[in-house]
């Protein structure tokens, strides 16, 4: 670890891959600035990378990083725990940041708690939110000031848990993609770019990558304002063509939980939930989710919750804003007659595409 | 030839099944209620290094650090085929997060000498996902996450296909290796009859200590030792003695082990109540639905 000081840097680690950032450390900048605001020290993005660093250096600076630590290394071109972790130790180690946060990507849940291990420091995986505020330990006097205040939830979700770390610098979290909000980008605002030169001699990268295939994502949830999401209570693939339908005639996205993916009913890029997206929509509408601590993780922020389930006793009840106890095969085609009937509503979808196809497919 | 697996097992509480039963007056979480169950992904680990067995022949050993209790899943494990169980047991370790469990575990399987190291990807109680990775950088062990196929073990070349969620990798690294293991890597065996009926009893030292408190409550402290000493050399002799080793055992250094060793310290713990707000009742009829809708539309939330 590093010793505790209270004049480091916050920094964001900036996940790129192929020479295109992610979406999850431009939204880090914006809670980055927050939190480096309140500390009063300059927020930066760490960014490792084998080529195209100017221009995605530029892109950080303009989301709100005052520096940007830019380390090019062909080592560096596809990630890896062992090369990634080696470089930022020795950033850490150079620069002595008080906070590092990491999107908890495939990438993040592999590099940050490798960073920690060796730096022997604390991490909180999975925040859903971060502050700053003062802590003393329990049977203690000591106050101390101005910590990294690590919050999620666990034990499956029932309980909300303030984490902190005071003595085992620097102070570093993952958040999940979606939870914080991404700033807007200024595009007159220029990061300081300070280069650093990795030092790899006699190093061999012990991971050989041979095939790297990425999906594209064929909905995006985060954008929708209305999300339509189908649970395991919609019962079959073909029930799920209400979802669908509901979805369409609410110029929505559709969504699922888990046990719907599981069951095949649709494709998993539409799953919500603390494994799949988090979203916050204006509407949510829940058909047939019990609402499992973990789907809830995903959806409970939306403006306007309605679940819709034969089972009054379910869980879902509880996050919501309005329910429904019912069959949704019979609720459902009563939601969307009532909605044809009452509202003119622009850029309808055409209804009734078959089940799990979106209506980009439907259009061929 | 044969490779020497470990696979890293806990026992947590069952946060899946969090329904009306598991919940207090106060709309909070009974902890006690709730089964103690193998962690799920765990299994799978284990499954993927009986598969690793049974293909390239060698021994899988299950370790799992936790209370006495936790020699359930020891047990669960040594159901399914597990050639040998140890349990990582000490007060000392209490308090400890991820980066002092870590450094624990990693003691205790440099002394195992392992080839592969096989994790579940995270445990349903912490979701944290962080142990495994931060065991490999201990070991120093080329670390592999997200296992979802074992496609090819040779010589001392793996190679893996990685599901990363937005895509998938095909990785190869030189043993030993860490991997850590999907639910969607493989559907664990269940326990076998024989191994069952053989495995039922066999018990972890403390155990035996709980057991002999028990039954001989009136006995004297000498009385008590020497019973325990002796069901333990009969377990033993039976091969039904789960072995338990402490933080000396381990050769582990006090100072990152337990609340001390641990850099994240809890501030504050909420409940989450799960009784809502404001919320509305609608009936599934014409009329209810209708009423909703005409709500909805009326603040802006659609239409």
């Amino acid at each position: 670890m590093i010793e505790v000081n209270r004049i480091g840097e916050v920094w964001v680690f900036a996940e790129q891959e192929k020479g295109a950032l992610s979406e999850v450390p431009l939204e880090l900048l914006g809670k980055g600035r927050e939190l480096a605001e309140t500390l009063g020290v300059p927020l930066a993005a760490v960014l490792l990378t084998a080529g195209d660093g100017e221009e995605m250096a530029t892109r950080l600076g303009q989301y709100g990083a005052d520096k940007v630590y830019l380390v090019e290394h062909d080592l560096l071109r596809q990630y890896q725990a062992s090369t990634y972790a080696r470089v930022i130790r020795e950033l850490v180690q150079a620069h002595a940041p008080q906070v590092v946060l990491y999107g908890a990507t495939a990438m993040g849940r592999d590099l940050a708690p490798t960073v920690a291990s060796s730096l022997r420091c604390g991490l909180t995986a999975d925040c859903t939110d971060l502050q700053i505020g003062d802590h003393t330990p329990p049977g203690s006097k000591e106050l101390h000031r101005n910590l990294l205040l690590q919050i999620r939830p666990a034990f499956g979700g029932s309980i909300i848990a303030t984490i902190v770390n005071y003595d085992r610098w620097p102070q570093m979290a993952t958040v999940r993609e979606g939870v914080m909000v991404m700033p807007q980008p200024d595009g007159q605002r220029r990061a300081t770019l300070v280069r650093h030169a990795a030092s790899f001699s006699g190093f061999r990268a012990p991971l050989r990558i041979l095939e790297s295939e990425r999906r594209e994502k064929r909905v995006n949830l985060k954008a929708a304002r209305v999300i339509v999401a189908g649970g395991a209570g919609v019962g079959t693939r073909e029930n799920f063509r209400l979802v669908w339908e509901l979805a369409n005639c609410l110029g929505g996205a559709v969504g699922a939980s888990r046990a719907a993916i599981d069951l095949g009913f649709v494709d998993k890029d539409h799953q919500v939930g603390q494994t799949g997206t988090t979203v916050r929509p204006a509407l949510y509408v829940a058909c047939g989710i019990s609402g499992a601590v973990q789907h809830r993780a995903g959806m409970e922020e939306s403006a306007k919750i309605l679940a819709i389930n034969i089972d009054r006793s379910a869980p879902i009840f509880s996050v919501a804003h309005y329910g429904i106890v019912g069959d949704l095969r019979v609720v459902i085609p009563r939601l969307v007659r009532a909605i044809r009937g009452g509202a003119r509503i622009e850029g309808l979808a055409e209804p009734l595409e078959g089940p799990g196809m979106s209506p980009r497919e439907a259009r061929g | 030839m044969g490779y020497r697996c470990v696979v890293c097992v806990k026992q947590v509480p069952d946060t899946k099944r969090l329904t009306g039963q598991a919940m207090k007056d106060d709309g909070t979480v009974n902890r006690a209620a709730l089964p103690a169950v193998f962690n799920p992904e765990d299994l799978n680990a284990l499954e993927a290094a009986l598969a690793i067995r049974d293909r390239h022949a060698g021994t899988v050993t299950v370790i799992s650090m936790g209370l006495p209790k936790a020699s359930d899943v020891l047990r669960e494990a040594l159901f399914r085929g597990a050639d040998r169980a140890i349990l990582i047991t000490d007060r000392r370790a209490a308090g400890s997060d991820t980066l002092a469990t870590s450094y624990i575990l990693s003691c205790a399987i440099r002394r195992l000498e392992p080839d592969i190291v096989l994790c579940g990807r995270q445990a349903i109680d912490g979701d944290t996902a962080q142990v495994g990775p931060q065991i490999a950088e201990k070991l120093g062990y080329t670390l592999v996450t997200y296992l979802e196929e074992l496609l090819d073990l040779r010589g001392s070349t793996l190679r893996v296909r990685r599901n990363l969620g937005s895509g998938f990798e095909v990785v190869e690294a030189e043993l030993p290796v860490l991997a850590t293991v999907l639910d969607t890597a493989n559907t664990p065996r269940p326990p076998a009859a024989k191994r069952l009926m053989k495995f039922k009893k066999a018990r972890c030292r403390s155990e035996v200590e709980q057991a002999v408190s028990r039954e001989l409550s009136e006995a004297g402290e000498d009385a008590r030792a020497t019973e325990v000493a002796r069901r333990c050399l009969m377990l033993a002799e039976r091969g039904l003695l789960i072995e338990q080793w402490n933080l000396d055992d381990v050769g582990a250094d006090l100072t990152w082990c337990g609340f001390k060793g641990s850099p994240t310290k809890v501030h504050r713990v909420q409940s989450i109540v799960l009784a809502g707000g404001a919320y509305r009742e609608y009936p599934p009829t014409e009329e209810g639905v209708g009423r909703l809708v005409r709500e909805l539309i009326e603040d802006h939330t659609i239409g």
